[in-house]
C-alpha cells in the first residue's frame, strides 16, 4: 500500500515538474493565434511537418517572426502573404485556388462524377440486357429444378 | 469493339505509368521560388571579418553579382566550396558570402581552414536577411541582377554542373 502511496505521489510530483517546465507564454491569445495560423503552414525543412509542431530552427524563427508580426497587429492574410511572398504557394496547406492548383481542387470530383457516370451506363445497359443473357445464380437454379422434380 | 477492351486499359496504364516516372523524378525538397524575377530583400548587415563595415544591397546596384548562404555548422557548404572557390578565381562575377545562423568565431575559423571565396561575407547571426531570402536549406545560392533582382536560386550544394550551365551563361546573359 504504502509503494502504491510512494509511486502515485512521484507520478503527481512528475506531472508537476512537467507542467513547470513548458515554456510559460507570454500572452496566451497571441500563443493561440499563432498555433492556429501556423498550424495551417508546411515546415519547409521536415516536410510533413507544419511550423506549428516543428522543432527545427527555422520552424522556430518562423513562429517568433508570426509571433512578432501578430503583436504588431497584422492580420491573419497579412502574415500568410508573408509567409508564400518568401516560400510561394507551397507552405499552405490549403491551396489558394488558381489556374495551377485548379486540378488538385477540382481533381477528386472530376473523379467522383467520372466513376458514377461509368457505373449509371453500365447499370443502365445491364437492365436492358434479356434475362437469359445472365447466369442464374446456381442456388436458385438448383431451387428450381428440384421444384420441377417434386 | 473488341479492340477497345484492350486498348482502354492499356492506355489507362501507360497515363499512370507516364505520371509515376515523372513523379519519381521530382524533388520535392525543390520548392519553386516566388522570388525568381522579384527585388531582393532590402538589407544592411555588417560584414563577417570587420564589424564597423556595413554592406547595403544600394551598394552592390550596378553589378551582377552572386550570394551564397553558408554557414560552419552546415555540412553540405563543405562540399560545395571547392567549386565556389574554383568559381571566384575565374572572376565572372563578385561572389558575395551570407553567413548564416552562426557564430563569428565559428564562421572565420571555418574560412580559414577551408579558404575564403568571397569579397565579403555579410554576417546574418539571427537569420533575418535569410528569412527574408526564403532560406530553407543552407546552402543556397542566388543570382542578382544589375537592378537588384533575384534571377536564379539554387537551394543546396552547387555543383560543376549547375555552376557551368546556369549560373556562368546567367551571369553572362545578364551582363550582356
Amino acid at each position: 500500500m504504502a509503494r502504491w502511496i510512494c509511486l502515485l505521489l512521484f507520478f503527481a510530483w512528475s506531472v508537476a515538474v512537467a507542467g513547470e517546465a513548458a515554456p510559460a507564454a507570454e500572452d496566451p491569445q497571441v500563443e493561440a493565434r499563432m498555433l492556429k495560423i501556423t498550424s495551417e503552414l508546411r515546415c519547409l525543412v521536415c516536410q510533413n511537418q507544419t511550423v506549428a509542431d516543428s522543432h527545427s530552427g527555422l520552424a522556430e524563427d518562423l513562429r517568433r517572426e508570426v509571433r512578432a508580426m501578430i503583436k504588431r497587429g497584422a492580420s491573419d492574410d497579412e502574415i500568410r502573404r508573408f509567409m508564400t511572398d518568401r516560400y510561394g504557394d507551397f507552405v499552405l496547406y490549403r491551396p489558394p485556388l488558381k489556374t495551377t492548383t485548379a486540378l488538385l481542387w477540382v481533381g477528386p470530383g472530376v473523379l467522383l462524377v467520372g466513376g458514377l457516370a461509368i457505373l449509371a451506363i453500365v447499370l443502365r445497359r445491364r437492365s436492358r440486357l434479356a434475362a437469359d443473357r445472365f447466369e442464374p445464380d446456381e442456388a436458385e437454379a438448383e431451387s428450381i429444378e428440384g421444384g420441377g422434380r417434386a | 469493339m473488341k479492340a477497345l477492351r484492350f486498348l482502354v486499359p492499356l492506355a489507362v496504364l501507360v497515363v499512370l505509368v507516364g505520371f509515376l516516372a515523372v513523379g519519381l523524378k521530382l524533388d520535392p525538397r525543390e520548392v519553386p521560388s516566388p522570388l525568381i524575377g522579384k527585388p531582393a530583400p532590402a538589407f544592411a548587415l555588417v560584414r563577417l571579418d570587420d564589424a564597423q563595415q556595413t554592406i547595403r544591397k544600394e551598394d552592390l546596384l550596378g553589378k551582377v553579382w552572386i550570394l551564397n548562404v553558408w554557414a560552419s555548422w552546415c555540412a553540405a557548404c563543405r562540399e560545395e566550396h571547392p567549386h565556389l572557390l574554383a568559381f571566384a578565381r575565374t572572376r565572372q562575377a563578385p561572389l558575395y558570402g551570407l553567413n548564416y545562423k552562426d557564430t563569428r568565431p565559428d564562421a572565420t575559423g571555418w574560412l580559414a581552414r577551408f579558404g575564403d571565396p568571397y569579397e565579403a561575407s555579410l554576417f546574418d547571426p539571427d537569420g533575418r536577411l535569410g528569412l527574408d531570402l526564403g532560406v530553407y536549406g543552407v546552402p543556397e545560392t542566388f543570382v542578382i541582377d544589375k537592378e537588384g533582382r533575384i534571377r536564379f536560386k539554387q537551394i543546396g550544394p552547387v555543383t560543376p554542373e549547375v555552376i557551368q550551365t546556369k549560373i556562368v551563361p546567367l551571369v553572362k546573359e545578364l551582363n550582356g
